[in-house]
């Protein structure tokens, strides 16, 4: 009968799609630095406490909706339709709960102060200062240190501890790189810390999960973890070969579109702060011509298609 | 104005212009047939102006069943389109209107609606009363509800839909959404926030003070109890949502800066505001889910529900909580580490009285009887889904772990599964449950289990499998992806379970239609067996005033009791019933609403002045004549007798 295979099929379902997915696909359960690491520890942790929960409820479950079912061959002494309570019962069943709450409270306590920090592994070292900057719907990475500036990918040495310093210029945004660590959102006018490590060399994948808008699903980045001595070379080579960042060239990358990867041998630091500054991007797209609704109208209206402006003539 | 027109009306889209085209059929053919069989007086005398609980609960059922509709072929093609990687089918644009008003029709006019229309039909009868407190402020909020849906629904042929989200953040809906999209948003919530806030007003007082003689708190029915907790959720969650609202209308249409990012607007505070509404709303809708489930499942187990106290205080838990929690909507921005934490343990203790109230359903059902009709299978369906769904959100409340989940297909899976498997089986479960209260012959029990095995096993289909696509790295609100990625295969198996969630909903609508042509009519009140008083009544469709004797209660399921006692039947004596007039202002002044709400939406100050004006009109015509209006008629004792017996003889 359909009934007694039903509750099992989420549970069946489940299994053949976690074959079926290979479980190398997914990332998020195959960190590649500290941070994940503590995240997918402590994923893993919930996943076996709720899969023994979600086990018992589903045996128990399926067992009274087998022996209790309407039948010709009921047994009559089954059936108590007065039984209304027990309060040992209820009493039992809201003491598990909150142990299952507490243990899983507790690591989730301990992982939460451990992320604001540097990754002990690496305690000695003094960590690298980037600043993450979310532009509809690109991303704009500075090393003030090094006075390098790079859009849609950064590099970084691997085994060393990365200080991002997450903002927006625009919308709000989140810095996620599933393999290295969680997010944190990039807001304007504010700026967010958040300490990544990467394990091995590699490209990982880096992007904008929040909503941003029309290209938000672009709104990617290359993690790039290298050697060291790669990493300083890079620098170095960057700091010698790569264009300046003027000031146009950074207005430009202030226009709502998605760009190519770029990099330069300044920073946008002296050019303005999102941290500080968060009507920048909008003056920026006011100069030249792209009107979104906008603060400078001294009427304040919503005009900022051509449809609306027609009928506020009319 | 022939400008203005043409510059709104979206023509440029296939799909929108098949549907502006079978809008307007839909419009002709409904005219048609209306003046044809000339109609136009029964639907404003019968329907428009009923303040009948009864009758507005079934107009709210229909336009939730629309909405389903509507959100539904929204969920379809979002489906369609994320099925294949690269795929052309939609472009982002229109997938962002697409998820955008999908995520609100659901919640807002499809969900919400759908369970008031429910607790409309059913409370009043759960009480013994003979109709809610206030009808015609009733009649107000549903007109007002439906005012505000039609003028959400006409922004995807009408100037566009908006495309932020259901959550709407800024500044992306101020400074990043121009057009006229979000202002419908904001106005059309707004406009059915007034008819939400006025229902939860309204079902209080009615709860509190319209409950038959003997019927203590302790002897209302789960539902009843749910409605109770639920509209004080309302009366403390809507304001927030009516203020938070209007202050965007200020940031976008009188250049305030509450939340912009220019001018010293705080974008962060839009999202605390909304979530601050936002949770508690996702209790709202799922507390009478809860509710539902209970009045079934002690039916079809033909046993009283366990723990009936302890269910009760876990109920008020669970609201008391609701409001504490909205932080996790936000873990990643960036709060201190004790922030998080408290957040993250008021989240997971939620799952303490949750996890209660699933024991005592599983001891409702242990030693019982179970029969499994239609909205059985719904209800028992309801446990194991929604114990996936509630373990889930227990996992993304831990706030380290929520690092990775927030924002992913993780976070969908879940919702879905706490929406879909709480609210949507509930409404489906309830709807079977008191199809013969509202029409008078049950749904097709046949269809109804083809439609639930369809939706249940489609839904289970379409949503585990994106639990993976989360750790897969796959962010929401994506309208495509690329081969890359390595998300092709689950999300290819999710739209086949759209597929049959979408095969199970036709045949919930046929089945509609089938039973009307062929069910069995129903001779009593009592389709069931059933335990509590909305089965008492003695015809199958209560007559307008109820019951013609206000029945006494003496103890919980106090109608099955009765019905065990059995034997003498004492002649009843009738009395003459006191009941309200029909109304038209409430119609009237929600339509006022809708002019008004439109014209903000385009900054036609005119038609807002004008609208506005003619909503205090109302009011003040309303406070004129209420004295007289309010006096409403009675029924006389020779027509109840002859209503009583009409049906003494059919049975
Ligand atoms: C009928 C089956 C349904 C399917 C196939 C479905 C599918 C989807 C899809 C594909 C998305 C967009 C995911 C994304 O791109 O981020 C979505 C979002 C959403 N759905 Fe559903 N859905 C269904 C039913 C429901 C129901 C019944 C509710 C609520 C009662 C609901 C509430 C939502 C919400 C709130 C969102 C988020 C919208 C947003 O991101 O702003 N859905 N759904
Ligand atoms: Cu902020
Ligand atoms: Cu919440």
């Amino acid at each position: 009968m359909f009934k007694k295979i039903k509750p099992f099929m989420p549970i069946v379902a489940g299994l053949s799609l976690l074959v079926l997915s290979g479980c190398s696909d997914l990332i998020v359960l195959d960190p590649k630095g500290p941070v994940a690491a503590t995240q997918r520890d402590l994923i893993m942790l919930s996943i076996y406490f709720m899969l023994g929960i979600v086990a018992v409820v589903f045996v128990v479950f399926t067992f009274i909706l087998v022996k209790y079912r309407d039948r010709k061959e009921f047994n009559d002494k089954d059936y108590k339709p007065d039984m209304h309570g027990s309060v040992k019962l209820e009493i039992i069943w809201t003491i598990i709960p909150v142990i299952i709450v507490v243990v899983l409270a507790v690591p989730n306590a301990i992982a939460l102060y451990e992320l604001k920090g540097q990754p002990e592994s690496t305690a000695d070292k003094e960590p690298i200062v980037i600043q993450a900057t979310a532009v509809d719907w690109k991303w704009i990475f500075s090393y003030p240190e090094e006075n390098i500036e790079t859009v849609n990918y950064v590099n970084v040495p691997e085994d060393y501890p990365i200080l991002f310093k997450v903002t927006a210029a625009d919308s709000m945004a989140s810095f996620w790189v599933p393999q290295i660590g969680g997010q944190i959102y990039g807001m304007p006018g504010m700026v967010n810390d958040l300490f990544l490590q990467a394990d091995e060399p590699g490209v990982y994948e880096g992007r904008n999960s929040n909503f941003t808008g029309e290209g938000m699903a672009h709104q990617e980045f290359d993690f790039v973890a290298l050697e060291e001595e790669d990493y300083r070379n890079w620098v170095e080579e960057t700091q010698e070969n790569e264009p300046k960042l003027t000031k146009g060239t950074y207005e430009k990358l202030m226009l709502p579109e998605t760009v190519e990867k770029m990099t330069f041998s300044s920073t946008h630091l002296n050019i303005v702060d999102h941290g500080q500054n968060p009507a920048y991007a909008m003056k920026i797209r006011e100069k030249y011509g792209i009107r979104e609704k906008s603060e400078g109208n001294e009427d304040g209206k919503v005009d900022g298609n051509d449809s609306n402006e027609s009928h506020s003539n009319h | 104005m022939i400008d203005f027109i043409k510059d709104n009306l979206i023509l440029d889209d296939p799909l929108i212009l098949g549907a502006n085209i079978s809008i307007l059929l839909t419009v002709i053919g409904i005219v048609f047939v209306l003046t044809y069989f000339k109609k136009w007086k029964w639907l404003w005398s019968e329907w428009i102006t009923t303040v009948d609980h009864k009758k507005i609960g079934i107009m709210y059922i229909l336009a939730a069943l629309v909405m389903l509709f509507r959100g539904g072929v929204d969920a379809l093609l979002m489906r369609a389109q994320l099925t294949v990687p690269n795929n052309a089918f939609l472009t982002s644009d229109k997938y962002n209107e697409i998820f955008t008003t999908h995520g609100t029709i659901m919640i807002i006019f499809m969900a919400m609606p759908f369970l008031i229309g429910l607790m409309n039909v059913v409370v009043p009868l759960q009480i013994g009363a003979r109709d809610v407190a206030f009808p015609y402020l009733n009649s107000l909020s549903f007109w007002s509800f439906m005012f505000g849906a039609i003028l959400f629904n006409i922004s995807f042929v009408f100037g566009g839909s908006p495309d932020a989200g259901w959550t709407n953040y800024a500044p992306l809906a101020i400074e990043g959404s121009p057009g006229p999209g979000i202002n419908y948003y904001l106005l059309g919530l707004q406009i059915s926030g007034i008819g939400t806030l006025l229902t939860g007003i309204n079902l209080i007082v009615t709860i509190i003070k319209m409950r038959a003689p003997g019927m203590t708190l302790l002897r209302m029915p789960m539902f009843t109890w749910t409605t109770l907790v639920t509209a004080f959720i309302i009366v403390f969650a809507f304001p927030i949502l009516t203020v938070t609202l209007a202050l965007m209308t200020f940031d976008r249409s009188f250049g305030t800066h509450f939340f912009t990012l220019t001018g010293g607007g705080n974008t962060m505070l839009w999202s605390n505001l909304f979530w601050m509404w936002g949770h508690p709303e996702v209790y709202i809708v799922v507390l009478p889910a809860f509710g539902i489930f209970s009045e079934v499942i002690s039916t079809f187990a033909r046993k009283t529900l366990f723990g009936y106290k302890s269910m009760i205080i876990s109920l008020v838990g669970i609201s008391l909580l609701s409001f504490l929690v909205w932080v996790h909507h936000f873990f990643t921005m960036g709060g201190s580490a004790a922030i998080n934490n408290i957040f993250s343990i008021t989240t997971m203790a939620i799952a303490i009285p949750t996890g209660i109230k699933i024991f005592n359903w599983l001891g409702t059902l242990y030693k019982s009887r179970i029969q499994y009709t239609t909205a059985m299978l719904w209800a028992v369906a309801f446990i194991p889904t929604f114990v996936i769904g509630g373990v889930t959100g227990v996992m993304l409340g831990m706030a380290a772990a929520d690092f990775q989940y927030h924002n992913s297909y993780f976070l969908v899976a879940h919702f879905h599964y706490t929406l879909i498997a709480g609210v949507v089986f509930a409404c489906f479960s309830g709807l079977v449950y008191w199809y013969p209260k509202m029409f008078g012959h049950k749904l097709n029990e046949r269809l109804g289990k083809w439609a639930f095995w369809f939706f249940a096993i489609g839904f289970n289909v379409c949503f585990l499998p994106q639990f993976l696509l989360g750790f897969s790295g796959m962010p929401r609100r994506v309208y495509t992806y690329v081969p890359e990625d390595g998300w092709t295969l689950l999300n290819v198996i999710s739209s086949i379970g759209a597929l049959g969630m979408g095969i199970g909903f036709v045949f919930i609508v046929y089945n509609i239609y089938y039973s009307f042509r062929y069910a069995k009519r129903e001779t009593t009140g009592d389709s069931w067996d059933g335990r509590t008083l909305e089965w008492a009544t003695t015809t199958a469709i209560p007559p307008h005033y109820n019951f013609a004797v206000i029945p006494e209660v003496k103890s919980l399921d106090t109608f099955w009791f009765n019905k065990q006692e059995t034997g003498k039947k004492e002649k009843v004596e009738y009395k003459e019933i006191h009941m309200p007039n029909n109304a038209g202002t409430p119609f009237i002044m929600s339509a006022l609403m809708f002019v008004a709400g439109f014209g903000l939406v385009f900054d036609l100050w005119w038609m807002a002045i004008l609208g506005g004006l003619g909503i205090i009109a109302c009011m003040v015509i309303r406070s004129l004549r209420s004295h007289k209006e309010d006096e409403g008629f009675h029924v006389s004792v020779e027509e109840i007798k002859k209503t009583e017996q009409s049906f003494h003889e059919e049975a």
